[in-house]
């Protein structure tokens, strides 16, 4: 089958090999990431799905909402398990995308090091990681991959402590360490970068690595409506950066003209709702650091506005849980 | 037929290589480490043509050969003892999802009182995953239940993963004379590996969905049944094998010095030889002692030692490992297999942590069964070769 090459968002294919009916929550992240992903993987590809919500959602006995192959074992093997599909695929004179498919539990925490050995031997194989930023699958308990401040049921707001201490776990770094042929960060609100990138990564051999911000809305205690809204101010203030490093050249792909202040972002979502302005300010400082020190040279002055006036945080009311 | 001098471990990277085994995911730990070194040279020097993964743990190891062979491949690895346990949740995925991966499990002791000698509390507690499990004496045996282990395993009537057993340094690391079945011979017997289902674009299927209770407990339940139902195929296999070969291990059970035996013995793995002599010196005496040889533990070969067993006078039961506060799961499960007989047993602990277990012992367990023969008060386990008795 000839296809034509994936360049922006008009050349989508329609066949879907994530069909309707699977069962994510209205406005899920991962959905529409693994929908169109999957859209540009197209027909010949095979998927596993470690433990996490994607699984429960697409794949039910006796149902299955994926029209490709799919298996699914555990939740930390994921780099494992492709490598061996695709040795076997590749030994019957197959030539087939395999794509492993985990969630950030299975990719920044329990997962990382059957990632990290699959990347070091460079399997020839797509790592994708939907990121919604904890374990939504067992209840929304925080992971690597939650950023600071957020509230989680493992991370919850006490008196003494309020939400996640610790900084997003900045996984794409320590991916690339391994000199991988191509890694890309994704956004479900920028889909022709998102096309582009997937299409990248499939027309590569050897390890390649597409993670993607998935919002939640129950986890997130965000609007169903709102998702891609959110992810879109995501990457506006900074909170997540779409760059790839193709064969070690590392590129921004999108950059916003100035970085609006992370508040506009945590004000959508009930998670930060319970913030202080110590807090605040402590993530956009971090953000502001983080942008100066990962892309010095192509935003020299970063255009953080950290002594932008202090707003109270008013946040949307979370409609699937309440406030 | 070629005739070689070599260990168990190099016997069994031999009947990797002549089964042709085609994806080879491995992490090394001692004493299964020369197998897989082997099995790489093979690779390396063209005379496997196989694909080696070097994996960064043992989980990997069996989650790779669990996607190689969800991946239509004939898939291998080999592990011992903490490796066995760290792949222990994904040992759960090949049964289930009927993928008949095959893998040696050197037997080594696991855990505190740490050590790298042989003890069967790796394997034993697996014995509930739904893997076959065969347990070997020599290294003849070694490489021959290699290549039985796939025609069973890949059997339609089975599609079963199978685990082949073998005493640590006992035998992985001892050599002896190993006979070579020609590679036609193999081919002929072990044809290539079809899939019941295999992950393909062209046929797109779901393997291993969220399963809710209405399907659950059906699917458990065929599970149980293959494993029973595997009996007959491993008989079988083993006659086929043996006809070609000259080399057959009696399927799920083995007997020596059975026909007119008052008393016996259960032993497998390696002791059974030094049992054999035992039973050798014991008959020269005038005494009608036999002996068992246990080959599989699963599918646990019930009926086949309730005939066997049926007019002795006591039984005895070694067991490599232990039940705190129980007793050997050999044992348990003889127990449970032989209830209604009424047959007296013992239970005989030896071995543990890779302690020699000598002829002095396996005499001191025949009479301890002698005496719990003769209606003596005896203690129902034993545990012989301990410092200060048992
Ligand atoms: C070894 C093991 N530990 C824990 C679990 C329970 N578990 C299943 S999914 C999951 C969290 C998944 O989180 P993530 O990978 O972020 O995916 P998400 O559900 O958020 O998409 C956990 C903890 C498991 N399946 N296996
Ligand atoms: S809980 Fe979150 S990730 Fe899971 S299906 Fe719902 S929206 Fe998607």
């Amino acid at each position: 089958m000839v296809t034509k090459e994936i360049k922006t968002i008009k050349d989508l294919p329609r066949d879907d090999y994530l069909t309707r009916g699977h069962g994510a929550c209205p406005g899920c992240g991962v959905a529409i990431a693994v929908k169109n992903i999957a859209r540009v993987l197209g027909k010949d590809t095979i998927v596993y799905v470690p433990a996490s919500c994607l699984i429960v959602f697409s794949a039910l006995y006796p149902a299955s909402a994926f029209k490709w192959p799919f298996f699914y074992t555990a939740f930390e093997n994921t780099g494992a398990v492709i490598s061996g599909i695709k040795a076997a695929l590749k030994r019957r004179g197959k030539e087939v995308t395999v794509v492993g498919m985990a969630g950030d539990g299975g990719t920044f925490d329990i997962g990382l090091q059957a990632l990290s050995g699959a990347a070091e031997r460079n399997e020839d194989v797509v790592y994708v990681c939907l990121d919604n930023e904890a374990y939504m699958n067992t209840g929304i308990q925080r992971s690597g991959a939650t950023p600071f401040g957020a509230w989680t049921t493992t991370s919850p707001i006490g008196k003494k402590v309020q939400g996640k201490r610790e900084f997003k776990k900045d996984i794409d770094a320590i991916v690339a360490a391994h000199n991988i042929p191509y890694m890309a960060t994704l956004s479900i609100a920028h889909p022709n970068d998102f096309v582009r990138k997937v299409q990248k990564a499939k027309s590569e051999s050897g390890f390649r690595f597409l993670h993607v911000l998935c919002p939640c809305v129950p986890g997130w205690r965000s609007e169903a409506s709102k998702s891609v809204a959110i992810a879109r101010l995501a990457v506006e203030t900074g909170m997540w950066i779409l760059y790839e490093v193709d064969h070690g050249v590392e590129k921004l792909t999108y950059k916003p003209k100035t970085l609006v202040p992370v508040r506009e972002y945590l004000q959508l979502q009930g998670r930060f709702r319970h913030m202080s302005e110590e807090d605040v300010e402590k993530l956009q400082t971090w953000i502001c650091e983080r942008w100066k020190h990962q892309f010095y040279e192509e935003v020299p002055v970063p255009p953080c506005k950290i002594e932008e006036a202090k707003k109270a945080l008013i946040i949307d009311e979370d409609p699937l849980h309440g406030p | 037929m070629v005739m070689k001098v070599i260990s168990a471990d190099h016997a069994v990277a031999h009947g990797a290589r002549l089964a042709r085994v085609e994806v080879v995911p491995a992490f090394p730990i001692t004493p299964q480490t020369l197998i897989v070194e082997l099995i790489a040279e093979f690779i390396n020097d063209g005379e496997l043509d196989a694909d080696f993964l070097p994996v960064e743990s043992e989980h990997s190891a069996m989650s790779a050969a669990i996607g190689a062979c969800a991946g239509g491949a004939r898939a291998f690895t080999a592990t011992s003892s903490q490796g066995l346990a760290l792949m222990h949740e994904m040992l759960y995925a090949a049964p289930q999802n009927r993928l008949p991966v095959v893998m040696v499990n050197v037997n080594r002791s696991l855990g505190a009182a740490s050590g790298i000698w042989v003890e069967y509390n790796d394997s034993m507690p697996e014995r509930e995953s739904g893997w076959l499990q065969v347990y070997i004496e020599d290294n003849q045996e070694a490489l021959d239940m290699v290549i039985q282990a796939y025609r069973i395993a890949e059997d339609r009537g089975v599609m079963l993963p199978m685990m082949v057993c073998l005493d640590g340094f006992v035998l992985s690391h001892t050599v002896e004379r190993v006979d070579f079945p020609d590679q036609q011979l193999v081919d002929s017997f072990l044809p290539k590996f079809k899939p019941l289902y295999v992950l393909d674009p062209d046929e797109p299927v779901t393997m291993n969905p969220i399963t809710p209770p209405e399907y659950a407990m059906e699917m458990r339940y065929q599970l149980h049944q293959a494993v029973d139902e595997s009996k007959l195929v491993i008989e079988k296999v083993d006659r086929e094998y043996g006809a070609l070969t000259g080399r057959a291990y009696g399927g799920l059970i083995d007997t020596y010095q059975m026909e007119d035996a008052e008393i016996a013995l259960i032993a497998l793995g390696t002791v059974t030889s030094t049992a054999r002599v035992v039973v050798d010196h014991l008959r020269s005496k005038g005494k009608k002692v036999g002996l068992v040889k246990l080959r599989f533990l699963r599918p646990f070969p019930s009926d086949e030692l309730r005939s066997i067993a049926k007019n002795l006078k006591a039984l005895g039961v070694f067991d490599r490992s232990v039940s705190f506060n129980g007793f050997g799961p050999v044992f348990t499960e003889t127990r449970n297999a032989l209830y209604h007989l009424g047959i007296p047993l013992t239970n005989h602990v030896a071995g543990i942590g890779g302690r020699d277990v000598t002829f002095e012992e396996v005499r001191e367990m025949f009479s301890v069964i002698e005496e719990n023969a003769k209606g003596h008060r005896v203690k129902e386990c034993h545990w012989h070769g301990l410092r200060g008795g048992s």
